[in-house]
């Protein structure tokens, strides 16, 4: 138990570590550099003035050096300061983070209490309409750009009805929260469709998978009654895969928030990485992209771990 | 085939295949044919309604809408499919190596498919479309050329694409390779090459056109976010993404300029779909 998650902590380390130099490399291949860009900003500026600048951000020296001048500040707890934001990097990451939490928890939250009752019903029903009907719904919400639907969502319900905001987090002035609530209904449920297709695809076949195999008759044999089999028994094998496989995919939710929050101008991470790559801005870049590849690794390393503690098969193997 | 035609939602993601296809393939004899074309500027006519000169209207700086999504549908399927092939054939060639060398390569080649695997796709494909091409030192008139430009995001989706192929290509190798033919092909004295692409290659094909046809939904999906984003296909050449990203801004006034391009990704993209589950239950008659 101890020594394959010793394993995998250190091979997310090595991705991370990998990753960060890989980006670092990257960036210095972007068009311009952050001086360039101040400098085209103030005509002011002498050819010395350009000069002490890049030396002052270290930036006459080789990508080399200056990766491990930041690998050793960040393994040290300072990820530089943000140019474009003009605070510290943890500073700057912190509202953003917060946004992008509060639209992924809403919208998972969502998508989940929508998308297993109806795995399990069409899994039930499988072959019958209900499952048609539920499936064809599941294939037509992965089809979806989740960008358009959310521009779908504004044009009903903040251009037509007027009913909510288009964008933004809060109202300037109030805040509240069911300001907040009201701004977030929107993104959430854009996202939240586009999830209900994937979890609902992976319940079904979970359940179905599971009410095939041969103790669910021993289970009846013995006298238990439907809803008890199919709950307790069926429901609570079907749930492994499933859970290993939402893990898994927080990457892929991650990224489809990154899209959302820019159609509806959504103050998270998403807009912060677009901002800091266009903007040269490395430091904030860097920081926040490894945050996106922490989690993402956080997610398949919790994937591998539910997966042992909940079935026992494996966790005595 | 027949077996994939009988599947009903399948045979209808074939048929609107097969239309799309004809209607890009087409789509320059029918601009010439209606009088329209993609790149007309008609600053007279912004954000026109739809009339016979124009049968969808027109965009925000008065190019004819429907052009644009013919010519954008050559964009949006080109790439589909281009990046699914360079994919296909990359993790193909991966999970070939891997599954049939074993060993040490195996190891490392599957260590690198986890690492890709765990990369946040979106932020990264990001930062590869802002890369400058031209301090790789690639010469900047091919860049600047619209083949230049696609073919660059062709390379960038391919990069973190070929994952899943490499993997179902490494699983069938690994259980093709136990049996007896590949033992005779090798002791008849056929090198490691010959046996991969004439021996193992053909019994690993079914589940890589499987996985190729279901990634070529997903692709257009990418490309279409990354245009939308500005960091896909390049104006004033059309795609549908990077149509929608001009329609945010006129959601009030011109809501049709936003329809239009995202209903044409959504069906392309749910026919892809589609004929790939309907592939996937024709190949493998277990799961119906």
């Amino acid at each position: 138990m101890i020594r394959p998650l010793l394993l995998r902590l250190a091979q997310a380390a090595l991705v991370l570590l990998v990753m960060s130099f890989l980006v670092y490399g990257l960036m210095g291949l972007m068009p311009g550099d952050p001086i360039q860009l101040m400098a085209a900003g103030s005509p002011t500026m002498t050819a010395e003035d350009v000069a002490r600048l890049k030396a002052v951000y270290g930036i006459d020296r080789p990508l080399v050096d200056r990766y491990w001048h930041w690998l050793a500040g960040a393994l040290g707890g300072d990820l530089g300061f943000s140019r474009l934001s003009a605070q510290p990097v943890a500073e700057a990451l912190g509202p953003p983070l917060r946004n992008t939490v509060a639209l992924m928890t809403c919208s998972l939250c969502l998508a989940l209490l929508l998308a297993l009752p109806a795995g399990v019903a069409a899994a039930l029903k499988a072959g019958r309409p209900l499952d048609y009907a539920l499936n064809l719904t599941a294939f037509a919400a992965i089809s979806l750009p989740v960008f358009w639907l959310g521009l779908v969502l504004i044009m009903i319900f903040a251009v037509g009805l007027a009913w909510l905001p288009a964008s933004g987090v809060e109202t300037v002035g109030d805040g509240g929260g069911g300001d907040r609530l009201r701004h977030l209904a929107l993104p959430v449920a854009a996202l939240a469709l586009a999830g209900f297709g994937h979890y609902m695809r992976y319940m079904r076949s979970a359940m179905i998978n599971a009410l095939s195999q041969d103790w669910i008759r021993t289970a009846r044999a013995k006298g238990l009654s439907w809803p008890q089999v199919v709950l307790g028994h069926a429901l609570r094998n079907a749930m492994i895969p499933v859970v290993t496989i939402l893990a898994l995919d927080l990457g892929t939710l991650f990224s489809g928030v990154l899209v959302t929050e820019t159609v509806f101008a959504y103050p998270g991470m998403g807009k912060l990485i677009y901002d800091a790559v266009m903007g040269n801005d490395y430091n904030l870049a860097l920081a926040a992209l490894m945050l996106a590849t922490a989690l993402t690794l956080a997610g398949s390393m919790l994937a591998d771990l539910l997966y042992r503690l909940l079935d026992p098969r494996i966790r005595h193997a | 085939m027949r077996r994939l035609l009988r599947h009903p939602p399948a045979a209808f993601g074939a048929i609107v295949l097969l239309l799309l296809t004809a209607l890009a393939l087409a789509a320059q004899p029918l601009q010439a044919l209606l009088g329209i074309d993609a790149e007309t500027l008609d600053l007279a006519a912004q954000l026109a309604p739809a009339s016979s000169g124009h049968p969808l209207g027109t965009d925000e700086v008065g190019r004819d809408l429907l052009a644009r999504l013919l010519s954008g549908s050559q964009v949006s399927l080109a790439i589909g499919l281009s990046t699914a092939l360079v994919a296909a054939l990359l993790g193909t060639l991966v999970g070939l190596l891997a599954g049939y060398r074993g060993g040490t390569v195996d190891a490392l080649l599957m260590r690198l498919t986890d690492g890709v695997i765990a990369l946040p796709l979106l932020p990264l494909l990001i930062v590869l479309s802002a890369v400058d091409p031209a301090k790789l030192g690639l010469p900047a008139e091919v860049l600047r050329s619209p083949g230049g430009g696609l073919a660059r995001t062709v390379v960038i989706i391919a990069l973190v694409g070929w994952t899943t192929v490499a993997r179902l290509v490494r699983a069938a190798t690994l259980s093709v390779k136990s049996h007896e033919f590949i033992r005779a092909a090798e002791a008849l004295g056929a090198g490691p090459a010959r046996i991969m692409i004439r021996h193992l290659l053909p019994n690993v094909v079914s589940p890589v056109i499987v996985a190729t046809t279901l990634s070529v939904g997903n692709i257009i999906l990418l490309e279409s976010a990354l245009s939308f984003l500005g960091l896909g296909v390049q104006p004033p050449l059309p795609s549908w993404g990077n149509m929608l990203s001009g329609a945010l801004d006129l959601l009030g006034s011109a809501p049709m300029l936003a329809v239009w391009p995202g209903l044409m990704i959504f069906l392309t993209v749910l026919s892809f779909n589609l004929v790939g589950d309907g592939l996937q239950r024709s190949l493998d008659p277990r799961r119906s």
